[in-house]
């Protein structure tokens, strides 16, 4: 605050140059968030304002290999040109330039007499076109436009590289998904056929439970669930482990009822209480696991602990940093970051000798995040 | 009239007692459970409803009503008719869609709807507003009740309040406030229940005389023709549609597990309140029968049975009276110090934390909130004049009507609504109940029409919102949030009518 009252008046605005150049990086960071989300009629619609603005043309047109997909600026009759000239550029896949024969619109007094035509290329493919139009044209519009279009098709990369950064995201989870261990199919089918003779009644029920787990488990829909759901499969495989186990594994699950409704990403839950369970029953002949889920004002707190061998620290910090020994844990931690935001991450206590307690923190609104 | 202190100090001491008991080891019970099926076991409505009902009764419900009635007379059944008839706006119009946004607080709701973080910090502020206005005559009327009954200097009411919030909140006590205020309306209704049924029959026993009415007192609206009719209506829209944009009622909805859910809690909410909002104009109507001269009009509860019950029994009565009445200030005060707390630190503390690097997590940052969001309203009663306790809740309620009701009755119901059409609407509400509440709080009265203009702001401040809010829309027309159409369907979608597709025949095991 006193370093800016003691600049002299005058001298902290800048030269004209530097205004210039303040104005032009202004104008593109107003429009990087909207191409941030792909080419799209809303993110042209978004964009397009601040694109005019950034080439001073009085008329600007983006479009994608179907057509225009906005229009800013003066001459809207002049919107039919535009898929024509995409057409025409397309074709070329360089920038190109068009005069008064080509923008024929019979209206009297129309100052557009000329267009730039630039293709957008996103991973060497023709995507869209980016189109200026004026009273006539300089060289300098030419590379001007020229040179907008290229850091657009550098912005819809970006767009492209978030989009493949989620895709890949799911496809982890959908790995998740097909992931139930081949172990546990056929350990909890050996452990049902065991009580089929003694129990029927028990085999019988064990077996629905199996049905429902393997149900919610390979559910196609969906990126969150309620945590009631979440906690209700989990419920669901832990019976499962018990009729296998029988007494030497005993759980507790203690959940304030108020957080049951929370979105959560979907399986967020299963994967660590299977690491638990593994590791509660590692070397040990009984193991105790401990599932609490608690109201805490604006989120909730989810604790998955358990009393087994522990780990090396050093292992969990390997597997959160996407390691290959626990693809669960890992996959889970970037799941709630990606959602939530790195504040969010996955909190490990352990040691080894000392049982493994995991921590989420899941904040009960965050923007986009619903079952 | 003097007071025996004892039943007093005992019935509050117990009642904090319970509550930091309740609020610490209510987790503790359902801790025991090793049965599985927990996930299923989700609040249910009438808990839920309990839990509402006790956060929403105040100490205007269970002081200023009776005393109101007793002074002012008829016109003021518009008080209690209003807190409940709110909730059938809720149900009908907010509760369903609201908990199907997935919103946890009104904030929340702004941002998914219009998707502008300006919008938010704007709600916010108006959140942590309307919090501190209605914590403020909670505090005063703990300070008022304290000092009646317990002989303390007026300052020993808000600081205890404040201190038991603190306490429970810093104990984890909010981990289990479901049913700590559940416990609370079952409190409160025990309160004022039995007091009542003991001195009807009291009164019944007396030949049940009548009381000397006047016509002015019978009527149910303001003596003064002109500008009476003005401030009852206006009373009518504040408290219709301020109940929806209470900071502390709408976290709660969040509990349910669905809409329909939703809307089942406030159909229970309207059954609880209704049979409660019963007993105050008893009360009041007794007060005037047996001609009490009450020290202030809000103290009229805690005075009646001592004065119509001599000996034990109305030490009894009393003790019991202020069991319920201290009940009424710890939950309404916790419930907003915990909404105004969220709000302050998911808005406020954190983003400040970090800006300075600092790496706190959520529960230091809340603590932080909580202390900020007690010790303002606690400064506040103890330096500002009181002007009734179930006025000055009727001012809060006339600044959440006439910014949030708006903003979720539009954004719930209209597609066009649009941030900035939001923002100016909100603006317009926060300025014109805002200067109506600074004038309320520090002017005298005149009489005159800009003066109860100014005191009953809501019957015109809430339809400008409104426009505002509609034209600045219409205006801004190609600034509708791009996911508008999406976010409504899914506002407005019921969810499925069967059960979950789990669900299979039960068949009973050995």
């Amino acid at each position: 605050m006193r370093r800016w009252l003691r600049t002299p008046l005058g001298t902290h605005l800048g030269t004209e140059a530097d205004r210039a150049t303040f104005r032009t990086l202004h104008n593109a960071s107003l429009a990087s968030p909207a191409l941030r989300g792909g080419l799209t009629v809303d993110s042209a619609e978004r964009a397009a304002p601040h694109l005019q603005a950034l080439l001073a043309a009085p008329a600007l047109a983006i479009t994608d290999t179907d057509g225009l997909l906005a229009w800013e600026g003066i001459g809207t009759h002049h919107q039919e040109h535009a898929t024509k000239l995409a057409e025409g550029t397309l074709e070329r896949g360089a920038t190109r330039f068009y005069d008064r024969v080509d923008l024929e619109c019979g209206q009297a007094g129309c100052p557009l007499h000329s267009a730039v035509v630039s293709p957008l290329v996103v991973d060497d493919h023709l995507v869209g076109t980016l189109q200026a139009y004026a009273p006539d044209t300089s060289a300098m519009m030419v590379r001007a436009t020229d040179e907008v279009a290229t850091w657009v098709s550098g912005q819809l990369e970006l767009a492209e590289l978030d989009a493949s950064r989620r895709r890949l995201m799911e496809a982890e989870v959908r790995a998740l998904r097909a992931q139930i261990s081949p172990h546990f199919i056929y350990n909890s089918l050996g452990a049902i056929a065991s009580f089929v003779r003694t129990d029927p009644e028990r085999a019988r029920e064990l077996l629905l439970e199996f049905a429902d787990f393997t149900r919610y488990s390979f559910r196609t829909h969906g990126e969150y669930t309620t945590l009631s759901e979440e906690l209700r499969s989990v419920e669901r495989y832990l019976l499962l482990e018990q009729a296998r186990f029988g007494e030497r594994l005993s759980v507790r699950l203690s959940v304030a009822p108020e957080v049951l409704p929370i979105a959560v990403p979907f399986l967020c839950l299963q994967p660590l209480v299977e690491n638990a369970v593994r590791h509660g029953l590692a070397d040990a002949q009984t193991g105790h696991i401990s599932i609490r889920a608690a109201d805490s004002g604006t989120e909730c707190v989810i604790e998955v602990e358990d009393d087994g061998a522990g780990e090396d620290p050093e292992k969990v910090r390997n597997a959160l940093a996407g390691g290959a020994d626990s693809v669960g844990l890992g996959n889970v931690d970037a799941r709630l970051r990606n959602a939530y935001g790195d504040d969010y991450g996955l909190v490990v206590e352990t040691a080894p000798g000392a049982g493994t307690k995991v921590i989420l923190r899941i904040p009960k609104f965050a923007p986009g995040v619903h079952t | 009239m003097t007071f025996d202190s004892a039943p007093a100090i005992v019935a509050v001491t117990l009642v904090t007692l319970a509550t930091l008991t309740i609020g610490t080891w209510g987790l503790r019970f359902s801790r025991t459970t090793s049965d599985f099926y927990v996930a299923s076991r989700s609040v249910r409505p009438g808990l839920n409803a309990s839990a509402i009902g006790g956060e929403y009764l105040s100490a205007a419900s269970f002081l200023g009503v009776a005393g109101l009635v007793f002074t002012s007379g008829a016109e003021m059944l518009w008080y209690p008719i209003g807190w409940t008839a709110g909730y059938l706006v809720l149900l009908t119009l907010v509760a369903a869609p609201l908990r199907r946004s997935g919103a946890y607080t009104l904030p929340d709701f702004a941002e998914e709807r219009l998707a502008s973080r300006g919008v938010r910090r704007l709600c916010s502020l108006l959140v942590v507003s309307i919090g501190w206005l209605y914590l403020l005559p909670q505090l005063q009327g703990a300070g008022l009740t304290l000092e009646l009954v317990a002989s303390a200097p007026r300052w020993v009411g808000p600081v205890l309040v404040g201190t038991v919030v603190l306490v429970s909140v810093f104990s984890g006590g909010m981990r289990s406030i479901t049913f700590v205020q559940a416990f609370q309306y079952w409190l409160k209704l025990t309160a004022l229940l039995v007091p009542v049924g003991v001195l009807v029959a009291v009164w019944a026993n007396d030949g049940a005389p009548r009381a000397d009415l006047s016509q002015a007192w019978s009527l149910p609206i303001g003596t003064d023709t002109t500008t009476g009719l003005y401030a009852t209506y206006s009373l009518i829209a504040a408290t219709f549609l301020g109940t929806m944009g209470l900071p502390h009622v709408g976290v709660r909805f969040y509990t349910n597990p669905d809409g329909r859910a939703a809307r089942r809690t406030t159909l229970v909410v309207l059954a609880l309140l209704g049979v409660f909002y019963l007993l105050p104009p008893i009360l009041g109507l007794l007060g005037r029968v047996y001609g009490a001269t009450p020290a202030s009009a809000d103290t009229l509860v805690l005075e009646l049975p001592g004065l119509m019950v001599p000996g034990w029994a109305g030490d009894a009565l009393t003790g019991l009276v202020c069991a319920g009445a201290f009940a009424a200030f710890l939950s309404t005060s916790s419930g907003l110090a915990i909404a105004v707390s969220g709000v302050l630190s998911q808005d406020v503390v954190v983003p400040l934390l970090r800006r300075r690097g600092s790496r706190f997590g959520g529960v230091a940052a809340f603590r932080i909130a909580s202390l900020v969001a007690v010790f303002v309203p606690v400064a506040g009663a103890l330096l500002t004049p009181s002007v009734g306790v179930a006025r000055g809740v009727a001012l809060a309620f006339a600044l959440a009507a006439a910014t949030f009701c708006p903003l979720l009755l539009l954004g719930i119901w209209w597609r066009r609504l649009t941030a900035y059409g939001a923002a100016t609407g909100l603006v317009t509400g926060l300025v014109t109940t805002g200067s109506a509440v600074v004038f309320t709080i520090s002017g005298s009265r005149t009489g005159t029409w800009a003066d109860v203009a100014l005191t009953q702001p809501a019957l015109w401040a809430v339809p400008l919102s409104f426009a505002v809010m509609i034209l600045v829309s219409l205006t801004t027309s190609a600034r509708i949030p791009a996911h508008t159409t999406r976010l409504l369907v899914r506002l407005h979608t019921p969810e499925p009518t069967l059960a979950s597709p789990d669900r299979r025949p039960q068949t009973s095991s050995a």
